[in-house]
């Protein structure tokens, strides 16, 4: 990718008019399709994750699944969420969804965040946390709708999956994908990746008969950069911590955006008020206050 | 003024009023004794503190100057619960103190109805009616007192989002904002009425006096109660001894 720029043609000899496909670019977002139903939970990808990234060892937990602990961590980004589901009419499913950020096109921590810097969001769709600039307020937990962030209580900074910006800008696939065995996870641009998924979810509902599979692009917040193909997309919420319209608490968009400038500008206007009572009907003295003065001009006549 | 001999805080009470310095000349009146004026700065370093502090997360596209005088942005957000906190302790200690004096009657009402002709100087002095605290002192007060509760309650859940969850915080930050926003424009006009917008009022806080002329124009009632004087006759009396002295055509 990183040679996308410099291997564009810019001059083809003995060619007549312009160059063909000049100033053209591919698409530059970049898109993780994962597709739950092809994900057997081997945890590969967990592992992959804290390799590349050169995670410090954080222990697992057993809660009754075969999930290696119950949520992500600030030092353990992705995890196989294993979700037991009885459906209404009383079949069983075993559902396997990879958690972690979505790199939504919307980000609510992004929103959320007062520290000048600490979220960035790339033009590829990546959204990134830049530890540095973060002062540790955990807004941004409070404004992700998917509950991603995490806050390191000892570092006091917040973590996240950063889809491999590192490797994503040097032309390379996140650490995930590389490890995942089914090829149920998919690196390309977001076009593609939802090409991908509409053929798998065609072939879910004809094929499979699984009639409500559906890929997961939730437009309430623009769509993610992390796409699910879902066996049945009408309830996301049983593959556990999926919202359906995922949202942004108005917090931090209208009320942020708007009624913060507002707000400050309403209260400064009891700054200029007093300057202006002072001006135009000037200080109240204890009284009897002394005479006042007569001088050239007919100054300082308005008694109080 | 009005205060309990049974408070919880009487031996600090005594000790400061003990080894704080105030002194009454003739002509004036005490109004703040040492412990209460204590208090007051206590709370307003806190305040300015905590302020300055928050400011500088409110919108650091134009208070990011703020963060540095604390350490930068980390240290900023690592303060500035803590500067919160020492303002409500000592404002509460204040609130104990002065929960009597602050208590709202029939004339703080009338007070609050005339408020146009206090804020255009139509009187010259205050309504007989108008006693230790006025009207305005005393809103401004019980305002203090709400926004504190909701600082706290709404600061305790942004500081600890992992207990209160998403949606408690977001509401949190609303309610934690729009109490800032009330107290910034309370304290610019209180910082106003007690320096240059009402002269001689600063010293009730530093010294902890007033002049017995002050105490008759802005709280007549109060003066009645502690001089025993009406406060209409003081006045007239204080004007026939200025005519009296200053003697010149230029007075009428
Ligand atoms: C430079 C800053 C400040 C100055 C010059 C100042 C001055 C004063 C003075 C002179 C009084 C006595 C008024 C009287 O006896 O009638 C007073 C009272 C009081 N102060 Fe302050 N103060 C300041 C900051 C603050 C802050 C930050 C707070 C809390 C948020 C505060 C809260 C109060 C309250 C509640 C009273 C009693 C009611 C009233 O007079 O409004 N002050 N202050
Ligand atoms: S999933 Fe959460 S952390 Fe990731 S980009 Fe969206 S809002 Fe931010
Ligand atoms: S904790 Fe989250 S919202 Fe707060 S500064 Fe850090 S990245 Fe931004």
């Amino acid at each position: 990718m990183s040679d996308r720029k410099t291997l564009q043609v810019q001059r083809i000899s003995g060619h007549p008019g312009p160059v063909a496909g000049a100033g053209m670019q591919r698409e530059e977002q970049v898109c993780k399709l994962i597709d739950t139903t092809t994900c057997i939970g081997c945890k590969a990808c967990e592992v992959a994750c804290v390799e590349w990234n050169d995670m410090p060892f954080q222990p697992t937990m057993f809660d009754n699944t075969y999930q290696t602990m119950p949520d992500t961590h600030w030092n353990y980004w992705n995890l196989i969420k294993f979700n037991e589901v009885t459906n209404e009419d009383g079949t069983f499913q075993w559902l396997m969804r990879k958690h972690q950020c979505m790199h939504c096109a919307d980000p609510g921590c992004l929103a959320a965040c007062p520290a000048d810097g600490a979220i960035v969001q790339y033009r590829n769709g990546i959204v990134d946390f830049q530890e540095e600039n973060c002062i540790g307020c955990q807004f941004c937990v409070s404004g992700c709708p998917f509950n991603v962030p995490k806050f390191s209580p000892t570092t006091k900074k917040v973590y996240k999956c950063t889809l491999c910006s590192d490797r994503v800008g040097q032309g390379l696939e996140p650490a995930c994908i590389k490890a995942c065995p089914t090829g149920c996870l998919h690196f390309g641009t977001k076009s593609d990746m939802l090409m991908l998924a509409e053929k798998r979810v065609k072939q879910l509902q004809t094929v499979s008969g699984f009639k409500e599979a559906g890929t997961y692009d939730p437009q309430t917040i623009g769509g993610t950069s992390v796409v699910y193909v879902l066996h049945d997309a009408s309830n996301p919420e049983k593959y556990g911590g999926l919202p359906k319209n995922p949202r942004i608490p108005l917090s931090f968009t209208i009320w942020k955006n708007w009624f913060k400038p507002i707000g400050l500008i309403a209260s400064m206007m009891a700054f200029a008020g007093v300057i202006l009572h002072y001006v135009t009907e000037g200080p109240r003295r204890p009284q009897p206050q002394p005479p006042v003065k007569e001088v050239d001009g007919g100054e300082g006549k308005k008694e109080n | 003024m009005a205060t309990s001999s049974q408070r919880f805080d009487r031996s600090t009470n005594h000790f400061i009023n003990r080894i704080g310095l105030t002194v009454v000349y003739v002509g004036e009146l005490l109004r703040h004794r040492a412990y209460t004026r204590f208090l007051h700065w206590a709370y307003g370093i806190f305040f300015f503190l905590a302020l300055l502090s928050g400011f500088g997360i409110y919108m650091p596209w134009i208070f990011r100057w703020f963060t540095p005088l604390f350490g930068g942005g980390a240290m900023t957000r690592m303060l500035h619960p803590w500067f919160g906190l020492g303002f409500v302790f000592f404002f509460g200690l204040q609130a104990f103190n002065w929960a009597a004096a602050m208590k709202w009657g029939q004339g703080d009402t009338r007070w609050m109805k005339r408020l146009r002709d206090y804020v255009t100087n139509r009187d010259t002095i205050e309504p007989p009616d108008v006693g230790f605290f006025n009207g305005g002192q005393k809103l401004m007060f019980w305002e203090i007192v709400g926004g504190s509760i909701a600082y706290v309650i709404t600061g305790v859940i942004m500081w600890f989002p992992e207990i209160f969850g998403r949606i408690a915080v977001a509401i949190s930050y609303v309610i934690h904002d729009i109490s800032a926003l009330i107290m910034l424009a309370g304290i610019f006009i209180h910082i106003y009425l007690s320096t240059i917008g009402e002269p001689g009022t600063m010293q009730a806080m530093t010294r902890g006096t007033v002049s017995e002329a002050w105490a008759w124009t802005h709280h007549p009632a109060w003066y009645k109660q502690v001089t025993g004087r009406d406060p209409a006759e003081a006045l007239a009396e204080a004007r026939r001894t200025q005519a009296r002295s200053s003697g010149d055509q230029s007075n009428q």
